[in-house]
């Protein structure tokens, strides 16, 4: 039982400020976009989320790399982390997503490519966690998610680049040039820096989560060998 | 939607998806924590019954050790 480091500890609560300091800055600072309403403030953190979660998956296939050429177990704990900490954040984007198309869509869901893609990512990650619980060997169990990580990486680019790619109606707001989409909107000043504060908090919650969960995995990992040790 | 001229009301949504958010993170962040605590009580009980395992294996290599010491006393006297 090793105590919190103090850095992840002041890490810990520098996270919370900027989440509550987004969330400000989102709903109170950030003018409300004429035509869509209230509802637009979601897509700060919608695609906040959605950063950290797309990079955490491709981050998650070169720790799969990493793994495979040294067999060293710590970097399968290090990408369950990943992938378990993406995961949460890409539900989050998903369930915004959902609830900003429903007065901008009409509807919750609709198969277009980028939220077939984007429901296609989370499942292939869900189905990640599913996979290792069924391998009881360590060893096998990373090789075996270090290579289905790897391949579910490619998942995260083809998301990303969907609404660039293909005939959708989901907005580019970034340098987007998508006559069909439907919801898009420029942004003001105060858009532009809630937003960016927005990325740089989830960017920082996200590093915060992450630690933490490495250390659970180390305190799950040293409590399946003293089972071992014991049992034997 | 976009064809109307006032800005719509839309904030119910827009509360929803904090308010979804912030629970999310938060389920997270518990379950982290109530997983934390339990290995932590696992390790301390396996700790525990490690101490207890080594004791008793320590236990009759020790009487042992005693006996054999003792009979070489009773010897040496002799």
């Amino acid at each position: 039982m090793n105590s919190k480091p103090l850095a992840l500890k002041i890490l810990d609560a520098v996270s919370l400020l900027l989440l509550l300091a987004a969330a400000y800055l989102a709903i109170f600072v950030a003018p409300t976009e004429k035509v869509m309403g209230d509802v637009q403030r979601v897509f700060y953190f919608h695609i906040g989320t959605a950063w950290v979660a797309l990079v955490g998956f491709v981050f998650t296939a070169g720790l799969s790399v990493i793994y495979l050429v040294t067999k060293d177990l710590k970097w399968d704990r290090i990408q369950v982390a990943a992938v378990e900490v993406s995961v949460v954040f890409f539900l989050i984007t998903i369930i915004l997503g959902s609830i900003w198309a429903r007065p901008a869509w009409n509807t919750w869901w609709t198969w277009d490519p980028r939220l077939t893609t984007a429901a296609i990512t989370e499942l292939i990650y869900i189905a990640y966690f599913m996979l290792r619980q069924g391998i009881d060997d360590p060893d096998r169990r990373a090789r075996f998610g270090a290579v289905y990580a790897l391949i579910g990486g490619l998942s995260a680019p083809i998301t990303f680049f969907a609404i660039r790619l293909f005939r959708t109606i989901h907005p580019v707001v970034i340098a987007g040039t998508n006559a069909e989409a439907e919801g898009t909107f420029s942004m003001t000043p105060e858009m532009r820096s809630a937003f960016f504060f927005a990325l740089f908090a989830f960017t920082i919650i996200f590093i915060d989560l992450f630690w933490n969960r490495i250390r659970l995995g180390e305190t799950q990992d040293k409590v399946e060998q003293l089972k071992l040790k014991v049992t034997m | 939607m976009f064809l109307q001229e006032t800005t719509p009301d839309t904030s119910g949504y827009m509360i929803a998806g904090y308010v979804i958010t912030f629970i999310i993170l938060g389920i997270y962040v518990a379950s982290m924590y109530l997983r934390n605590r339990n290995y932590n009580q696992d390790m301390t009980l396996l700790d525990e019954m490690e101490r207890v395992e080594t004791a008793k294996q320590a236990k009759p290599a020790a009487t042992a050790a005693k006996k054999a010491a003792k009979s070489g006393t009773k010897k040496s006297r002799k």
